[in-house]
């Protein structure tokens, strides 16, 4: 009887040099960072302003650090898949054997989806959504923290995946059979589905979280139509998210039951139908993707609006096409298995529905286009990342419209293409709309632009590179290469394989300008410095606060009068704006308190997760009961509200006055 | 000016693609028909986009605000004509892309038989970890990662898997279609011309996946006539014992032939797993993966 279930020494991989290097060098950036924060006293601040916050906005920038910190690791796993495809041709098998390959590529989907792009969307869903809604917090602050916290338990399982046991071997969907116990005996399966299983219940509180806030709570006179469209499009993916992530849930249980409790959901014998998995994962992965790319139409509609000086172009149409592309993503999962055999019907109805989602997100571009006729264009960084979106996107849409065709799918399904074609809307959509946002929202946030300049040499680097690392894989997979290849025996194809690790090199350098535009711009923070609240001129409620705002947000609700309410409210200032200011009845506000909640939950989360994982019954157990101990503590709490005085607010407003007062 | 770079990346893709036995080079006529849909959908598709990249970029330099020409229209953000342009114009495109999605579906559906005066040839495809077994139940042999074909005659697969769900292709023939276990898809194809065409897995199968390749060969009618006949000379015979050392996970098999395969075996394989009931003797040989 082993305590530690089926955890030994043995489950650390120490022949493994590149792991090992790897951990090393992480761990000791752990050590010197938690050295460094404790040795300057910072633990006490980081713990009662951000790690126990349930302020929206610290969640949002906590969600967003989270999301760059794993692009570096999806990223350094995107680097290896290239070098080891760029060599292993012919006879040599290059560096990686399939055991340790069949888990980067598993690893690389699995991370970036849920843990690069979810966390980048949900994170600029939280700081901006209340802030345009004007008002001063989602429904509920302190579920947000636990929907926190729960990705970051995710986050953190995942990761010790790689230096504890592995991960799957499966790629990124999982499929049984292969990922049943009897064809992947190991503990990377397992690692897959806790540390989704407890993400994806992060996200889904999310989800109804915004839901709620966004029908319930918006500022006094914000009706649908005078909504910003990012709220919309925030409004219809975390609709999404409460339809579907059920079913990803669902859909993991049963395989966790097969492999925990000897089930037959999903098995080759028994009864068990590996298709019904395969369906119910794309019921959930399809959405998904909108879910991803709506809240990044959003940024795109409220940088080439506020960029072009003009209101977006066609606001109910964007609308009408956000909400059709939100019901209509529910209706084609089928297309991800054209292969599958099923009937010339049910292929044909499903190819159809999945073009018909190219009518709004065509209208969307054309409504773009419109939004940037007649106005007068600034070319500031969010809006190189929107141009660089839109000339890039309409290829990777044509692409999947190809790929709706079933007879065209028969022959391109599952190969590079297929590779090249999501890429080629995922990084053009969900990446360069979440950067696009990071730098329109940065000032915000902080109270300083970014770099200008580093900015846009980050913006050339990914665009060059992506066109570089991903065209290159249209064509080998119309050469016919399949994808997850270790090694390959066709060697045409290398020559296009060494063009797009060359790409692969042009994005790394992106991001390299990245981390230099971000240091950079903190060390000149003061000539960088917005004292306005509005640097870009913006139309939205979130410019008509401070940067970065207070607790409050605002210290009295605005009442919008009409869409684009601050450039309305702008347009027709009074000239006796000190008057206003002073005329202003300030009143108490009631702030949620901080509460550790969200953290302690998620700690016993991951002790959870760890101890089914390997086994450990006992610690398993431990956890569950922590997690309800802690719900117990926060459900009889004394008091979870605190009153800000309306001196404080009104001092507040003194010293950062705003161009407008609402 | 991207956008001319990019279509002629795609062009010189396509090119480059055809020249070298993908699935722009097809030899039969269910790739060719599904070339000629790609290539008509891809430029119905780049009349729309092609100008719709030039006007993004024209219009974004244009109205760029240093140009004092361009006219400022603050107030621009509805017009009903534009509106019923921009609904219009990808709505007709999907129609017509629709169209042709409606009825290619069911001209080249993979179950569908290829019209022709020649008998068909019946070949039991089953995917194993990691190769692939070819059995032609007619001739009564059986050949592992080596398919060989009769030239102009349709061949029609019966397909399965011993265990995970592997995808067969062969790129320059016709589409793929998955193998599953205790199941049977089905697909027809037919090849024009004499020549070595490489298939492969197109589905992720676990670590011996990438040796996971075969070849096609296409010989003429007598050529596969005395290629059945030497099979029958050579190797040994395929019955329920050694299939199931043949399922055995093994990695990069080289090509190899059974001069007999006992009655029934596809039948068999397929049958052990779909029945939970039935008490087979087809131990699933992929269970040993577990034993690791």
């Amino acid at each position: 009887m082993n305590l530690l279930g089926k955890l030994t020494w043995d489950a650390v991989p120490y022949h493994e040099p590149i792991i090992m290097v790897t951990a090393a060098v992480v761990g000791l950036v752990i050590v010197s960072i938690l050295g460094w924060v404790t040795l300057k006293g910072y633990v006490p601040y980081l713990w009662k302003e951000w790690l126990t916050s349930v302020d929206h906005k610290r969640i949002g920038v906590m969600y967003i650090v989270l999301a760059l910190i794993m692009l570096l690791r999806g990223f350094s796993d995107a680097i290896m898949m290239r070098s080891q495809q760029a060599i292993a041709a012919g006879d040599a098998q290059g560096y990686l054997p399939p055991e340790h390959y069949d888990q980067i590529f598993s690893a690389h989907g699995t991370i970036m989806i849920f843990f690069v792009a979810m966390p980048l969307v949900i994170g600029l869903m939280n700081f901006v959504v209340p802030l345009q809604l004007g008002i001063r917090d989602v429904a509920f602050p302190t579920l947000n923290s636990v929907s926190l916290w729960l990705t970051a338990s995710g986050i953190l399982l995942i990761n010790v995946s790689l230096v504890v046991g592995e991960f799957a071997k499966t790629g990124w969907m999982a499929y049984p059979p292969l990922s049943e116990l009897q064809f992947s005996p190991g503990v990377g399966v397992d690692y897959y589905l806790w540390s989704l299983q407890i993400s994806g219940v992060g996200t889904l509180l999310t989800g109804i979280n915004f839901v709620t806030t966004i029908l319930k709570t918006r500022a006094p006179g914000m009706g649908y139509m005078r909504m910003p469209v990012f709220s919309w499009t925030a409004l219809a993916a975390n609709l999404m998210i409460v339809a579907v992530f059920p079913i990803l849930t669902a859909t993991l249980a049963m395989l966790l039951l097969d492999r925990y409790l000897g089930f037959h959901f999903f098995s080759v014998d028994a009864g068990g139908n590996p298709m019904m998995y395969v369906n119910l994962f794309w019921m959930w992965g399809h959405p998904e993707v909108y879910i991803l790319v709506l809240p990044a139409f959003g940024v795109f509609s409220e940088v080439s609006a506020t960029f072009s000086g003009k209101p977006l172009f066609g606001y109910r149409s964007m609308v009408a096409a956000t909400m059709a592309i939100c019901v209509l993503s529910l209706m084609v999962w089928l297309h991800h298995f054209f292969t599958m055999g099923a009937s010339a019907s049910v292929n044909a109805v499903f190819g159809i529905a999945s073009m018909i989602i190219a009518v709004p997100t065509g209208v969307k571009i054309f409504n773009w286009l419109f939004t940037m006729y007649g106005g007068r264009i600034r070319f500031a960084v969010p809006v190189l990342w929107t141009i660089g979106f839109m000339v890039t996107f309409v290829l990777g849409g044509l692409t999947g419209v190809l790929l709706a065709l079933p007879p065209v799918d028969w022959q391109v399904h599952n190969s590079m293409f297929l590779i090249a074609h999501f890429h080629h809307v995922i990084i053009p959509g969900v990446v360069f709309g979440a950067f696009a946002g990071y730098v329109y929202w940065f000032p915000k946030a902080f109270g300083f632009k970014l770099d200008e300049g580093w900015g846009r040499r980050a913006f050339w680097c990914w665009f060059i590179g992506f066109h570089l690392a991903f065209m290159p894989l249209y064509v080998v997979g119309l050469m016919g290469m399949t994808r997850r290849l270790q090694h390959y025996d066709v060697l045409s194809w290398q020559p296009w394989l060494l063009i797009a690790m060359a790409g692969a090199v042009v994005i790394l350098a992106g991001i390299v300008c990245q981390i230099v535009q971000l240091v950079v711009s903190i060390r000149a923070h003061e000539e960088l410095r917005d004292v306005t609240g509005d640097p870009w001129n913006g139309r939205t409620l979130e410019w008509s606060t401070a940067s970065p705002p207070p607790p409050w947000n605002f210290a009295v609700l605005p009442h919008v009068a009409a869409r684009d309410a601050y450039w309305v409210a702008k347009k027709l200032a009074p000239a006796k704006q000190g008057e206003q200011l002073q005329a202003r009845k300030y009143e108490p506000v009631e702030m949620p308190k901080n509460t550790p909640t969200g953290f302690v939950t998620a700690f016993f989360a991951v002790v959870t997760g760890f101890a089914f994982i390997w086994h450990i019954w006992w610690m398993a157990a431990f956890g569950v009961f922590g997690a309800f101990v802690t719900l117990l503590v926060f459900a009889f709490r004394d008091a979870d509200e605190f009153a800000i005085p309306a001196e404080t607010l009104a001092q507040f407003d003194r010293a950062h006055q705003t161009e407008v007062v609402l | 000016m991207r956008s001319v770079v990019l279509a002629i990346l795609f062009i010189t893709a396509a090119t480059l693609g055809g020249c070298s036995g993908g699935v722009l080079d097809p030899k039969g006529p269910i790739a060719a028909a599904e070339r000629l849909i790609m290539l008509n959908s891809t430029g119905i598709m780049l009349a729309i986009v092609i100008p719709t990249i030039l006007a993004t970029l024209g219009v974004a330099w244009w109205f760029r605000s240093s140009n004092k020409r361009a006219r400022y229209l603050p107030d621009f953000e509805y017009s009903g004509r534009v509106e019923l342009l921009v609904w219009s114009i990808p709505a007709m495109t999907v129609l017509l892309v629709g169209g042709v999605t409606w009825l290619s579906s069911y001209d080249l559906d993979p179950p569908k038989p290829i019209a022709s005066a020649v008998k068909p040839v019946r070949v039991q495809v089953v995917a194993l970890d990691w190769k692939w077994l070819f059995i032609y139940p007619d001739e009564a042999v059986a050949s592992v990662n080596h398919l060989t074909i009769p030239v102009g005659t349709p061949i029609s697969f019966e397909l399965t898997s011993s265990g995970v769900m592997n995808s067969f292709f062969v790129p320059q023939l016709g589409g793929q279609i998955y193998t599953m276990a205790g199941m049977v898809t089905r697909l027809h194809l037919l090849a024009d011309e004499t020549g070595t065409y490489r298939g492969m897995s197109s589905n992720y199968s676990g670590a011996g996946f990438s040796d996971m390749h075969f070849k096609v060969d296409a010989v003429p009618a007598e050529g596969f006539a005395q290629w059945v006949a030497a099979t029958r000379t050579t190797g040994p015979v395929l019955d329920a014992q050694t299939y199931s050392d043949l399922a055995k996970p093994s990695k990069a098999v080289t090509p190899f032939s059974y001069r007999a395969v006992a009655p029934d075996l596809f039948k068999g394989i397929v049958s052990s797993l779909s029945t939970p009931d039935h008490a087979s003797h087809f131990v699933s040989p992929t269970l040993q993966r577990a034993e690791k």
